[in-house]
C-alpha cells in the first residue's frame, strides 16, 4: 500500500510542447490512469485559442502517425492530415531551366499506409493539448516556472514559482532546446550552428499537388515542397545567414519572389497563403540524456538539422521509448525514477539519436555545396539508390521510423 | 499479530548465515553495492511473481494495482527489495527477517517510500505458531541457505491460506552451477562475498517438488532465470540448471 500525499507525482512532466504532450498521454494510456502526472508549461496551455500562427509544418511518419492514434490523437487531427504519396528529388543549380528527377521515392508502405503525413504544426499542438487536458489523471500547472529542481534518492522535489514545492519520482524535461533542467541538472551540450538559416512560409498554388513533396537540392541548401490539405504546401528552405536575414527584412514581396525562383513551374501560380519565418539551423546532442530522477526528451536531448524533418518524430520515438520503459518499470513496482530506469531509456535512445544527427548533417553538407564533384558524388550516390530497390525500401523505412529496435507505441501496440 | 523480539534459535535457520547477512544490513539498497547481483535479479523475479500470481488468482497484470489487497508474507525479506515493489502493486506485505538489523533498516527504507509494509524480525515458525495465514507465500533465494529444506517448506506451508500460492526461488545443485553461481559469481566476477553460497545446500528442482509434496504442495511450474551478458540483464527462460523461480498451491485445498 501507498500513502497518498496531493503534492506527490509519480511523473512531473516539464514543458508542454508536443513531446512533453504526448508523453502525458502515452503515461496515461498505457497506465489507464493510474499514474499521477503533472505538466508544467510556462505559456498558459488550457487557452486553446491562444495558439499563435506558425508557417511550420511537420511530416509526421508512419511510425509517428501510429503513436498518435494508439493515443486517441490522431482521429481527431486524420482530416487535416495530407498523406505524402511520393517524394521527388532533384539536383541542379537555381537558374537550370529543367530540373531532372533525379530520385523518387513512392511513399507507401506495404498495404499502401502513406509513409508520411504533413501536419500543420498548429493542428498538432491543438489536438494534443485538447486531449491531455481532458485527462483526470494529469494535473496542468500553467503558466508556471521550476525556479529549483533537488533529486534524491527517494524523490526529486521541484520548486515552481507560482504553485510553490512539488515532488515526483521522475521528472521529464520536455523543455526545449534551452532546456532549464538540463542546466540545473549540470549536463553539457554539444552542438554547433549553420552558417544558414531555415525559411518556412505555406503557400497556395493553382494545382493540385497529388500529395507530392519535392525536395529541390540548391548549392545553398534543400529547397522542400511539402504537400498540405488543399492546394496548399508547406515550404522550407535554407538560405546563408545574411541573406535570409535581408530576405526577411524586405517582406512579403521579396518572399514570394525568392519562393517563385525556386518553385518550378509544376504546380502553376503561387501566393503566399500565411505566415512566413526564419529559423536558425543547428544541431546539438546533450551529453547525457539523464541524470538523477531526470530524463531528457525531445529537443532538450537532441536538435537536428531540419532538413528531414525529423525533430518532431525523433522526440516522440524518445516518447514511445521512455513511456514503455517507464510504465514496465512500473507494473513491477520498481522505482520509475531510479537509476536502472533512467539507465535503460538512455541506451535505448542515445545510439538512435546520435546516428540521426551524424546522418542528417552528412546528407546536408553533401548537399550543400556547388562543387561540381560533389554533384557528380551525388547523382551516382543518388542513381545508385534508384535502382536498388532494397536500399530505397531502407530509405523510405527510414523516413517512415520503422528502423531500430522500434518502441512497441510506434509499432501502433498498446504498452 | 506477533512482533518477536527473541533471537532465533531456531533449528531451521542455521545462526552462521544470518550473521553474515545482518552485517550487510545498510547496504540492501545500494544497487551499485555488495547487494548489486539482487537488484539485477530482481525485475525478473517480480515479473515471475507478479505473472504467476495474478495467473493463479486471476488477476490482469497490466493493472498498476494487480496485486490489490493480496496478502502476502515475505520469508527472508532482507532489505525489503521484493516487499516495496510488491506493497507499490497493491498487495498488503509482511516482511519478516531473523536479523533485527536487516528488518529495521527495511523499515526505515519504506518509510521514507512512503510504503506501508508490516516488517518483523521474525521467524516463519513464530508465525505459523500464531495460525496467521497469508494469499502469497515467498520464499525466495532462502532454500539454499536452510539445513533442513523439507521441514523449513513444511513451516511455510503452514502460513499460506488454502487456495493461495507459494512462489519460491533457488539455485540448482548442478555442475553448472557450481561453475558458474560459486566459481564464477564469487571468486571471479565478485558479485557476492566468498563464502555467501554453499553449493551443497543448493536445491535441485527435483527435490524441491518432493520437499513440497511432503508439506502438502503441487509443485505448478520452475521456470528458469538466465543472465544475458550482452544486456546485463536477467530474463527468464526455460533453462533451470542454475537460478530457477517456482510456484506451488495446495495439492487438496482444504475449507
Amino acid at each position: 500500500m501507498v500513502r497518498a500525499d496531493e503534492s506527490h507525482f509519480d511523473v512531473a512532466i516539464v514543458g508542454g510542447g508536443f513531446v512533453g504532450l504526448a508523453l502525458a498521454a502515452a503515461l496515461e494510456r498505457a497506465s489507464g490512469g493510474d499514474l499521477k502526472i503533472a505538466l508544467i508549461d510556462a505559456a498558459p496551455i488550457q487557452d486553446l485559442e491562444a495558439i499563435g500562427a506558425d508557417p511550420r509544418a511537420s511530416a509526421i511518419t508512419a511510425a509517428s502517425r501510429r503513436l498518435l492514434d494508439v493515443l486517441g490523437v490522431w482521429p481527431q487531427l486524420a482530416d487535416r492530415a495530407q498523406a505524402i504519396r511520393q517524394i521527388d528529388i532533384t539536383d541542379s543549380p537555381l537558374e537550370a531551366a529543367v530540373r531532372p528527377l533525379l530520385l523518387h521515392f513512392d511513399m507507401a508502405l506495404d498495404g499502401d499506409e502513406p509513409a508520411a503525413h504533413m501536419v500543420e504544426n498548429r493542428d498538432l499542438l491543438r489536438a494534443l493539448r485538447a486531449h491531455v487536458l481532458d485527462l483526470e489523471s494529469v494535473s496542468v500547472f500553467s503558466p508556471d516556472r521550476i525556479s529549483a529542481m533537488s533529486a534524491g534518492r527517494q524523490r526529486a522535489d521541484l520548486e515552481l514559482e507560482t504553485a510553490g514545492p512539488i515532488s515526483a519520482r521522475l521528472v521529464a524535461a520536455a523543455d526545449g532546446r534551452r532546456s532549464s533542467l538540463r542546466r540545473m541538472a549540470g549536463i553539457k551540450v554539444v552542438g554547433w550552428s549553420y552558417p544558414q538559416i531555415g525559411i518556412a512560409a505555406c503557400v497556395e498554388h493553382d494545382a493540385p499537388h497529388e500529395g507530392h513533396a519535392v525536395q529541390h537540392f540548391l548549392p545553398a541548401g534543400p529547397f522542400a515542397i511539402l504537400p498540405l490539405k488543399g492546394n496548399r504546401s508547406s515550404l522550407v528552405w535554407s538560405e546563408r545567414r545574411d541573406r535570409g536575414a535581408e530576405i526577411l527584412a524586405d517582406g512579403k514581396e521579396r518572399v514570394l519572389q525568392e519562393i517563385e525562383r525556386r518553385f518550378g513551374p509544376r504546380l502553376g501560380r503561387v501566393r503566399l497563403a500565411g505566415p512566413y519565418g526564419g529559423f536558425p539551423l543547428e544541431m546539438h546532442i546533450a551529453r547525457a540524456f539523464v541524470a538523477e530522477r531526470l530524463a531528457l526528451l525531445g529537443d532538450a536531448a537532441h536538435g537536428l538539422h531540419p532538413l528531414a524533418g525529423q525533430g518532431l518524430n525523433i522526440g516522440l520515438r524518445d516518447v514511445a521509448a521512455l513511456a514503455e520503459v517507464v510504465v514496465e518499470t512500473a507494473r513491477l513496482g520498481l522505482d520509475i525514477g531510479g537509476e536502472a530506469t533512467l539507465e535503460r531509456y538512455q541506451r535505448w535512445r542515445r545510439f538512435d539519436s546520435a546516428l540521426s544527427a551524424t546522418a542528417m548533417d552528412g546528407l546536408n553538407r553533401l548537399f550543400s555545396n556547388n562543387s561540381d564533384g560533389l554533384r557528380v558524388v551525388r547523382a551516382l550516390g543518388l542513381g545508385v539508390v534508384e535502382r536498388l530497390p532494397a536500399l530505397k525500401r531502407f530509405f523510405v523505412a527510414e523516413a517512415a521510423g520503422f528502423t531500430g529496435e522500434t518502441p512497441r507505441l510506434l509499432r501502433g501496440e498498446q504498452i | 499479530m506477533i512482533s518477536s523480539s527473541k533471537s532465533p534459535t531456531g533449528e531451521t535457520l542455521d545462526q552462521a548465515e544470518v550473521e553474515r547477512f545482518a552485517a550487510m544490513a545498510d547496504e540492501w539498497w545500494d544497487t551499485q553495492g555488495k547487494f548489486k547481483p539482487l537488484h539485477r535479479l530482481n525485475p525478473g523475479r517480480l515479473a515471475y511473481i507478479r505473472d504467476n500470481v495474478c495467473g493463479h488468482f486471476d488477476r490482469d497484470p497490466r493493472k498498476l494495482g494487480c496485486l490489490d489487497k493480496l496478502t502476502v508474507l515475505d520469508v527472508g525479506c532482507g532489505g525489503g527489495l521484493l516487499c516495496e515493489p510488491l506493497a507499490r502493486l497493491g498487495a498488503h506485505v509482511t516482511g519478516i527477517d531473523p536479523a533485527k538489523e536487516t528488518i529495521e533498516a527495511a523499515r526505515q527504507h519504506a518509510s521514507l517510500q512512503s510504503l506501508e509494509i508490516d516488517y518483523r524480525a521474525a521467524r516463519v515458525e513464530d508465525l505459523a505458531q500464531a495460525g496467521e495465514l497469508f494469499d502469497i507465500v515467498l520464499v525466495m533465494e532462502v532454500v539454499e541457505h536452510v539445513p533442513d529444506v523439507s521441514a523449513f517448506l513444511a513451516t511455510c506451508a503452514a502460513t499460506l491460506r488454502p487456495g493461495g500460492r507459494m512462489i519460491l526461488s533457488t539455485i540448482n545443485r548442478t555442475l553448472k552451477s557450481y561453475a558458474l553461481a560459486i566459481v564464477g559469481a564469487e571468486y571471479i566476477l565478485r558479485w557476492l562475498p566468498v563464502g555467501t553460497h554453499r553449493w551443497e545446500r543448493f536445491v535441485t528442482v527435483e527435490e524441491l517438488r518432493r520437499a513440497l509434496g511432503s508439506a502438502g504442495l503441487d509443485l505448478a511450474d520452475a521456470t528458469g532465470l538466465v543472465y544475458n551478458p550482452l544486456s546485463d540483464d536477467w530474463l527468464l527462460a526455460g533453462d533451470t540448471d542454475v537460478n530457477y523461480l517456482a510456484a506451488a498451491s495446495f495439492s487438496k485445498p482444504s475449507v
